[in-house]
């Protein structure tokens, strides 16, 4: 009963948000608890949204710079995850530490002097302003170093002598071994960097650049959507969808990953 | 994990290390090590150093000028009553969605084949776009057609303005607040509640603790330490860095009732260009969050384990 209770509150905004997009604006004021849908209006939502307001090009921004983020986060992570666990070097503990420390320091607190440093580069509105500052992830560092300590070593020292480079055996053997935490860390790091407010609107004030998330917020604000929810609502819907249809496919990835957490 | 950071070295300097390994992993670290330094250890210190001048966007040079903006922090209106909602938020917020993400997790535990769905919906709004879902509860929340007030209505009490009227305001952000944050703390109990070993619970029962109140305190309880400090410390992370909600349906507004750290931040930071005073709150804002860091990365291994 409590339960079912939660989980309708829960489920509340979701519902209202599909509904309101597939409803004219004028059922809104029906005073029934949610507005009758209709064909139309929905259809009319939803053209407004992927035209008027050009949702499709934030939702492709959105999945370039999300994809190239990961793709970098790995690149970098994965090596130094493998050097920290299995490859002793000097200054090791001393770059532990470092990750441990970068740990703590939320992304807005080096925001001022990244931002003054990419005006200067002139790259404020650029992809490069919205990939560069998060391709290290200190989170990830940390993750694959307690996945790859455990890999046995006679396994590696077998690989090296079939005649494997280090960086091979992070690619061909490490990463694949580690496929749990990559998955998991994979569908922090989109969910983050998909949802994010904060970084593309201090970088980002040209409409074409724009995440899902400020283009909805710009599109909320600039008084377009006051007479029209329901494109707002679709808009919504539309940003909304990608993630939790994902969700459902690995729930079971989603939820470790969380679990073990990341912020 | 528990051991100090410099233990695994010990570990693999007992075998034997070929010569190029050693300078392998340095090769392999330098690009992580070249970059948590270029973006963040030394932005981060360049804000602390900022915190201590008299820096401007463009200016070329500045001056030393000692804890100045830490006092002009102190004693400006706008950030003491940013800090005072904040704390009011994380105060309302943590606690609420602690204790009932617990609730939840103990009920949905106690459920057998409806586990997996209520899991699946309470887990909805951590993956949602917080932007647009603020959206949705604007027109919820909408102060003539919105549902949460044409049910109001029906109930026979007065409709609300729930997002600009200044005493209500804040705690309409609160109540969103809470139902992002639930459905993780519930996840998360949920994790830690499965991995107590079953013989607990068994030996639980021959001392007579068979279930409900007594069984919670003896075995869930105590075993769930470790998780509970963990939620504990990232929901208070979380709620203290509260942004979208503020920037997207409020802009701190009405009057300010509604502004928070990370808004204030923001605004005096890239709209108003006082770095002065941006960079002493970006040090205020790191040292809380770093402070409940440490708490949460030495929980980290713990609760990794229970996940």
């Amino acid at each position: 009963m409590i339960l079912t209770l939660a989980a309708a509150v829960t489920l509340l905004p979701f519902i209202y948000m599909i509904a309101v997009s597939l409803a004219p604006t004028g059922a809104l004021w029906s005073g029934s608890l949610l507005p009758a849908p209709s064909l139309d209006a929905a259809r009319a939502n939803y053209a407004y949204a992927l035209t008027e307001v050009p949702l499709l090009r934030y939702m492709a921004n959105g999945a370039f710079v999300c994809a190239m983020i990961l793709v970098l986060q790995v690149l970098v992570a994965a090596p130094a995850g493998y050097a920290l666990a299995k490859l002793p070097f000097r200054g090791r503990g001393l770059l532990f530490g470092a990750v441990i420390l970068a740990l703590m320091i939320p992304i807005q607190v080096p925001a001022i002097p990244l931002y003054v440093a990419l005006a200067y580069a002139g790259l404020l509105n650029t992809y490069t302003a919205l990939i560069l500052p998060v391709i290290i992830s200190a989170f990830a560092i940390f993750l694959f170093r307690q996945f790859f300590t455990s890999y046995p070593d006679e396994v590696l020292d077998a690989a090296r002598l079939d005649g494997f480079s280090e960086l091979a055996i992070v690619w061909r053997l490490m990463l694949p071994a580690a496929w749990p935490a990559v998955a998991a860390f994979a569908t922090i790091s989109v969910i983050a960097h998909w949802n994010d407010l904060y970084w593309p609107l201090v970088v980002i004030t040209d409409t074409d650049m724009m995440t899902p998330p400020l283009g909805l917020a710009a599109f909320r604000s600039n008084g377009e959507s006051t007479g029209n929810p329901g494109a707002l609502m679709a808009g919504g819907v539309m940003v909304t969808a990608p993630l939790v249809i994902a969700f459902v496919f690995f729930q079971r990835h989603l939820i470790r990953g969380l679990g073990i957490g990341a912020s | 994990m528990s051991a100090p950071p410099d233990a695994p070295t010990v570990l693999a300097d007992s075998r034997d290390v070929q010569p190029e390994q050693r300078s392998t992993g340095g090769v392999l670290a330098f690009p992580a090590i070249f970059l948590l330094v270029t973006l963040l250890f030394v932005p981060s210190s360049g804000v602390l150093i900022m915190s201590l001048t008299d820096y401007q966007f463009g200016m070329s040079g500045f001056a030393y000028v000692g804890l100045d903006n830490y006092r002009a922090m102190l004693s400006d209106a706008r950030f003491l009553n940013s800090l005072t909602n904040t704390l009011r938020y994380v105060g309302t917020v943590a606690p609420i969605s602690i204790l009932l993400g617990l609730g939840l997790a103990i009920l949905i535990e106690a459920q057998g084949a409806l586990r997996g769905l209520y899991r699946a919906v309470f887990f909805l709004p951590v993956t949602a776009t917080l932007v647009a879902m603020a959206t949705a509860w604007e027109v919820l929340l909408h102060p003539s057609f919105g549902l949460v007030n044409t049910a109001l209505a029906g109930l026979g009490f007065d409709k609300q303005r729930f997002l600009t009227d200044p005493d209500i305001a804040l705690w309409s952000l609160a109540a969103i607040g809470v139902w992002k944050m639930v459905g993780y703390n519930t996840l998360l109990f949920i994790a830690g509640m499965s991995q107590i070993p079953h013989d607990l619970y068994e030996a639980a029962s021959i001392d007579g603790a068979e279930r409900g109140w007594r069984r919670f305190t003896l075995v869930t309880w105590p075993l769930l330490g470790p998780v509970t400090l963990f939620v504990i410390t990232i929901t208070l992370i979380r709620a203290f860095s509260e942004f979208e909600t503020v920037a997207v349906l409020t802009n701190g507004g009405p009057n300010g009732a509604t502004d928070m750290m990370l808004y204030t931040l923001y605004e005096e930071a890239f709209r108003f260009f006082n770095i002065g005073l941006a960079a002493a709150i970006s040090v205020a804002f790191l040292g809380f969050v770093a402070a409940l860091s440490i708490l949460k990365v030495r929980l980290f291994d713990r609760t990794a384990r229970y996940v």
